[in-house]
């Protein structure tokens, strides 16, 4: 079957497959209904994603300004003076960096022990189970988990520590910890895929030319899976930007980035701060701001980085496919 | 030598996962335990108002003894329950047909735009999503929908404001669709040609074969998508408590169509609508008892999806 649909190396490429044209004539009524509802659907789908994007567009032209970008929110009760979305920016992407930095060598090498050793047995399908849970388990739940856990004492380095001793547990570290657990599976999934389609003779190559596994995994596989994980790595980061849940939750969502500590830099990752999706949603009618033009403007931005990762994960998956081992 | 200590780190890297989750599952339950224990099994029945019942569990005083854990959480697990399978059976329906759409009936033109356009809706955040209902639709369905005999009839329980059931399915469906979408169509392309080609060769036409042959063998995987989606459906927190009308209220079918526009809360929205309270000891231990129960259901979800997965390797298919 595949040997027919994969041209040989030099050979001219095959012609397109044609498809005989068939006349919807003669086909029984359910049959044309079911065709009729199938083009339905194409078309609303295709419709309610142009009216999304068009509609986003609209307001975020309207009413996106470029000092909006550039001054920092402050609260005043009048909308003129509340500033723009500077802090929620630089904390997306730092939350971003955060949770990607985590989230990256975890995933790798747990997909990397599940398909290179996988020893024993019992713990690599509980780990897998363990990976699975994670991606299935909602992104609320994790924050007040990430809450409860950070709270302990024990981990007070990570966040603002109170007079009375009591840990706030929420920063920069604690959340980008939790978004950790909400890339991870999607980093492990195409690390693993990628990894799974490099063929044993290719690791058996590397074996007789007396490398170890070790230098193996790290001059063989990890190269060649490159574009596999920079996929599951952007797809990640997507989430990552994406969640609202924890970073109302777990980053305080307060206005402005407020650092707790002197050292700088690190002051900034323990104190809190918020995003472009808590921003979002403190400013929709739902939240305390209440400032419509400023949410639109904000998820304008917020769905242009959407759309740039987006376009960043096609050419990463299209561009250089794995070589081809076989031929 | 440095073999068997990376073999050593990449285990213990990838426990550190397991034990992760294992932690979670058992920190949130020890947290969660004194809610469920004091109410028992009518944790999950009717009986009050549910927002006054966390009210007064926020408010217990301050003497451990005198805690105050009294709650029927009914209207929140069935908003939940509602919403999600509303949004699941229709998002379903439609994911399915637009997939056969996409892998077979789309011109080759219209599928090169289709295919990005699901990838971009899936990944599309839920706050953008949730802004769009509640900037738009919320309006739109308050101001034109809603008749003043409907705001009326209900006026002794409960106000319509817009923001309602119905709100809260249609977004929830266009943000579980192009999941479902995704892996309906890998797994219709994965069918064997075979199969298709030899019914097509029998003379059967084309929506026959996608319809008797391909989705049949791609049962497993539209099982597996549909878990998928519950599991966004039932994790979704910020969307829902923009659009829902975040009251503790459950929509009565009997109401007629004003069922659709009265105001619900799902568990996850619950969540994030009280996290403020999460220090006050009974009130947090309510709250993480709602997280218990969306925990619990989300690994009977894996569990299903796994199970579901299985007869797709007997043919090797991937999902």
């Amino acid at each position: 079957m595949e040997a027919h649909t994969t041209p040989l190396p030099g050979a001219a490429a095959p012609a397109p497959r044609t498809r005989a044209v068939e006349s919807t004539a003669t086909w029984r009524r359910r049959d044309r209904i079911g065709l009729a509802l199938c083009w339905a659907a194409g078309i609303l789908l295709c419709l309610i994603a142009f009216g999304l994007v068009a509609y986003m567009a609209v307001r975020g032209v309207q009413y996106l300004k470029l000092d909006l970008l550039t001054t920092r929110p402050l609260s005043d009760l009048d909308q003129s003076k509340t500033g723009g979305f500077l802090d929620p920016i630089i904390g997306t992407v730092i939350l971003t960096v955060v949770g990607t930095l985590l989230a990256l060598p975890l995933g790798v090498a747990t997909a990397v022990w599940i398909t290179e050793y996988a020893r024993p047995s019992w713990l690599a399908r509980a780990v897998e189970s363990g990976v699975e849970m994670v991606a299935g388990t909602p992104s609320i739940v994790l924050a007040i988990f990430g809450l409860l856990l950070f709270s302990e004492s024990v981990f007070s380095f990570l966040s603002f520590t109170a007079q009375g001793g009591a840990v706030f547990g929420r920063s920069f570290f604690t959340a980008g910890a939790m978004m950790s657990l909400i890339a991870l599976p999607l980093v492990f999934g195409s690390t693993r895929e990628a990894l799974q389609s490099i063929p044993g003779h290719v690791r058996e190559a590397s074996y007789a030319l007396g490398k170890t596994k070790a230098a193996t995994i790290r001059r063989v596989l990890l190269p060649t899976a490159r574009p596999g994980i920079a996929t599951g790595t952007a797809l990640g980061m997507g989430r990552i930007a994406g969640d609202t849940a924890i970073v109302v939750i777990l980053l305080g969502a307060t206005l402005q980035l407020q650092s707790a500590g002197d050292t700088p830099g690190l002051s900034t990752l323990k104190g809190t701060g918020s995003t472009l999706t808590s921003y979002v949603y403190n400013n929709s009618p739902a939240g305390e701001g209440n400032a419509p033009e400023k949410a639109y403007a904000a998820a304008f931005v917020l769905l242009l980085i959407v759309i740039a990762l987006n376009f960043a994960i096609d050419l990463l998956s299209n561009k250089r496919k794995a070589p081809t081992w076989s031929g | 030598m440095t073999d068997r200590r990376v073999e050593l780190l990449l285990g213990a890297l990838a426990s550190v996962v397991l034990l992760l989750i294992v932690g979670m599952v058992i920190f949130v339950f020890t947290k969660a335990w004194p809610s469920f224990a004091n109410n028992g099994l009518k944790w999950f029945g009717p009986g009050g108002n549910v927002d006054d019942q966390l009210i007064d569990i926020f408010n217990s005083p301050a003497n451990p003894a005198n805690y105050v854990y009294k709650l029927r959480a009914y209207p929140l697990i069935y908003g939940t329950a509602i919403t999600t399978i509303g949004a699941v059976v229709i998002g379903l329906t439609f994911a399915l047909l637009s997939a056969i759409f996409i892998v077979e009936f789309a011109p080759p033109r219209l599928r090169a735009v289709l295919e990005p356009v699901v990838r971009l809706l899936a990944a599309v955040p839920s706050v953008i999503y949730g802004l769009i209902g509640i900037l738009v639709l919320v309006p739109f369905i308050g101001n034109d929908l809603i008749t003043a005999e409907q705001k009326k009839s209900v006026a002794f329980v409960v106000q319509l404001s817009g923001s309602s059931l119905l709100v809260a399915v249609v977004i929830l469906t266009v943000m579980i669709t192009p999941i479902m979408i995704a892996i309906i169509v890998d797994a219709l392309r994965s069918v064997p040609r075979s199969w298709t080609e030899g019914a097509s060769a029998l003379g059967v036409n084309r929506w026959r074969v996608i319809w008797t042959i391909s989705v049949r063998a791609a049962r497993p995987a539209i099982i597996a998508a549909a878990v998928l989606a519950t599991a966004r459906a039932l994790g979704e927190a910020i969307m829902l408590s923009m659009v829902s009308g975040s009251v503790g209220f459950a929509p009565n079918p009997l109401d007629g169509l004003t069922f659709l526009f009265e105001p619900t809360r799902p568990l996850a929205a619950t969540i994030v609508d009280n996290a403020e309270g999460l220090s006050v000891k009974p009130f947090g231990q309510t709250i993480y008892a709602f997280a218990a129960v969306l925990l619990v259901s989300s690994l009977l979800l894996s569990l299903s999806g796994w199970a579901a997965k299985q007869p797709l390797k007997r043919y090797g298919v991937r999902a």
